[in-house]
């Protein structure tokens, strides 16, 4: 069954309450979200099964802390989008601003177009596709998780990152501080086939080039203070 | 022989003893001095407050007959389940990490018998936290290790944690002794590694964003829980109206002599305000918004005993947190550890080396046999009664200046000793009607 929910007619409070509401009880609906108009928190902590359409742009935090629910926004999506999401899948038509997926700890963060600076920050398991390009700062700090990029990256691509792994096709403006080339194992190139596969992505895992950690900042050396 | 008299040596107040050997250990090891707590250093302090107390224009409540009430209630603004506390002294964050299972257990405990919250810290919430928490505080922070939506649900505030007053501007730092595979493990990190937390959260940046987040938050919990926005003693009346514009419903501000598990001794030390002059500044700014008792102010830093409790009150705070004291009655610094304190190069009262691990205490370590030394039922119950103590000695203060409730201890009952302080706490100098700054004068 499908419901449609208008927020010309419908404030955020009743469609949050609404959409979380039908993902704990587990439903397994689909709901579809009408004039956006690019609001805030939209579609946030759902928790359980659930197919929700947003038909426009959205604002700041959507989807944020998504447990096992799939969000589709066919439009562009503001700032800090899937931030902290569990698992589940949350996929942008268009463009995403800055923060997309921020500490994400699982699922899969699927941006049709571009995303903006300091994508996958902190990023804590969560798997990040993006089909265009990426801003500066991108998978700061980035503990864990896959960040997939066909276009090309900005500047500082890494910086400070431990153990996630970036997979990027295009050029990369420059590496962050500890971040560097690493060699495509097998192993990665079978991992990207599987990521590439399930965000429908239209690229062969061989034209990437695979980013990680020196892992020389892990432990305090005078030494590469420099680096800093 | 002659002999001409010779002047006694003379040791340098600026190049003391101290700050030679500070200066020959960052030669030595090319590193600054990490350490855990708050300011060392003498700043003006509650100390240098005096209550004036009742007579003949004042009349006191009786001291053991008539009621003077300590409850507080955390939260009105916005959230649907304020958090109602017994006494208006809760347990600041710490996090499970920087102490062991064991001591974040004691705390719960102590928190829960007398009526109080407790926080969690960087490093997310345990099953021990929570399961002894009756009232559990969930920080929000930068780094959002073990952040998840469940644990936001399950808690009964959340506090966003923008500073803290050891390090305004500072993220948290856990050194590698202490990543264990369990803190490593909720914390997304690999064992081992020196961790360095972010000092600004990743997904906003200013006023503006965090109201959005805030508001995140609030569809997230469902508008039940109060959100804290904790601050360090950097800007506090800015800081403190920001905080206020940005949706909190409670301020938490936390002065210079607060403490940290671990951060450079430098930052401790030089950077932020004595818990004293953040107090003013900050009830000012939500009297001036109108926000005074609406948004509930919550102070800490160098908080030990029940008369810092009633001068934090009388200043304006709605309530207080202690952290340092905590550990301090749950066993730290214990000079029945002396003989290990000084194999550690320290002394009692003085052993800061948090970060390391080796707390001989169990308090401040992962180590599974230093934790296994302190008992969490007996930390727990000294935790209760020097809360309880803390509460009863509030309360005298508070009857002896009249009052029937702590809330209503204001600046009025205060003198200052020192121009340092009246100046700071805008209350007079101890006889006369005067303090620097005073309007009119």
């Amino acid at each position: 069954m499908t419901i449609t929910l208008d927020m010309a007619q419908t404030d955020l409070r009743t469609v949050n309450t609404t959409l979380q509401a039908a993902a704990k009880g587990q439903a397994n609906e689909a709901y579809i979200i009408e004039n956006p108009r690019g609001s805030h928190a939209m579609a946030c902590g759902l928790d359980g099964a659930l197919d929700v359409t947003v038909k426009g742009s959205t604002g700041y935090y959507t989807a944020g802390m998504n447990k096992d629910a799939t969000v589709t926004v066919e439009g562009s999506a503001g700032p800090g989008v899937a931030e902290n999401m569990m698992s589940g899948v949350v996929t942008i038509q268009g463009d995403a601003s800055q923060y997309a997926g921020a500490t994400g700890h699982g699922g899969l963060l699927n941006i049709r177009g571009n995303a903006s600076s300091r994508c996958g920050i902190s990023m804590k398991g969560i798997d990040i596709v993006v089909h265009g390009s990426i801003g500066h700062m991108c998978a700061f700090m980035a503990q864990k998780g896959n960040l997939v990029v066909l276009g090309d990256a900005g500047d500082a691509l890494g910086d400070s990152l431990y153990e996630a792994r970036l997979f990027v096709r295009g050029s990369v403006k420059s590496l962050g501080a500890d971040c560097i080339e690493k060699e495509m194992r097998d192993e990665h190139l079978t991992l990207l086939a599987e990521l590439l596969e399930k965000a429908g992505a239209d690229a062969k895992p061989e034209e990437f080039k695979r980013y990680g950690s020196a892992r020389k900042l892990y432990n305090f050396n005078i030494d590469h203070a420099d680096e800093y | 022989m002659d002999k001409t008299p010779q002047t006694l040596p003379r040791q340098s107040w600026t190049f003391s003893n101290e700050v030679n050997s500070e200066i020959r250990r960052a030669a030595a090891t090319g590193i600054y001095d990490i350490r855990g707590g708050g300011a060392k250093r003498r700043v003006p302090h509650f100390d240098d407050l005096l209550f004036l107390g009742a007579s003949m224009s004042r009349y006191p409540l009786e001291g053991y007959r008539e009621k003077c009430d300590t409850s507080v209630v955390l939260g009105t603004r916005f959230a649907k389940k304020p958090i109602e506390l017994k006494i208006p002294i809760t347990i600041a964050g710490m996090s499970f990490g920087a102490l062991s299972g064991q001591a974040k257990e004691a705390l719960g405990r102590g928190a829960t018998m007398a009526g109080t919250s407790t926080t969690t810290g960087d490093g997310g919430m345990t099953e021990e936290e929570r399961g002894h928490s009756e009232k559990l505080v969930y920080q929000y922070l930068p780094s959002r290790y073990g952040m998840n939506p469940d644990d936001l649900r399950r808690a009964d505030a959340i506090e966003v944690v923008v500073g803290q007053g050891a390090k305004p501007g500072g993220g948290g730092m856990l050194l590698g002794q202490k990543i264990t595979e369990r803190v490593a493990g909720m914390r997304d990190l690999p064992q081992g590694i020196d961790q360095r937390s972010a000092c600004r959260h990743p997904d906003w940046t200013g006023p503006d964003d965090l109201e959005i987040k805030i508001l995140e938050l609030r569809e997230i919990t469902n508008w039940e829980k109060p959100i804290y926005i904790k601050i360090g003693g950097a800007r506090p009346y800015y800081d403190t109206a920001l905080a206020v514009k940005a949706g909190a419903d409670v301020v938490v501000l936390d002065g210079m002599q607060g403490g940290t598990a671990a951060t450079q001794d430098v930052f401790i030390e030089h950077v932020g305000q004595p818990t004293l002059a953040c107090i003013r500044p900050a009830v000012q700014a939500l009297q001036d918004l109108g926000m005074h008792r609406e948004v509930q102010l919550v102070v800490s830093g160098g908080i030990r005993g029940g008369a810092d409790v009633a001068k934090a009150l009388a200043l304006g705070a709605d309530a207080v947190a202690i952290g340092t004291a905590a550990l301090v009655a749950l066993g730290d610094n214990d000079p029945k550890w002396e003989a290990e304190y000084q194999k550690l190069g320290s002394t009692t009262g003085a052993y800061d080396d948090w970060h390391e691990g080796r707390d001989p205490a169990g308090i401040t370590t992962q180590d599974p046999e230093l934790s296994k030394r302190l008992d969490p039922i007996a930390a727990g119950r000294r935790l209760r009664n020097y809360l309880n103590v803390m509460t009863l000695e509030c309360q005298t203060i508070a009857r002896a200046c009249g009052h029937n409730h702590v809330h209503n201890l204001e600046p009025e009952d205060l003198c200052a000793l020192t121009m340092e302080a009246a100046a700071m706490a805008q209350v007079p100098l101890a006889g006369t009607n005067w303090y620097p700054g005073k309007p009119g004068f």
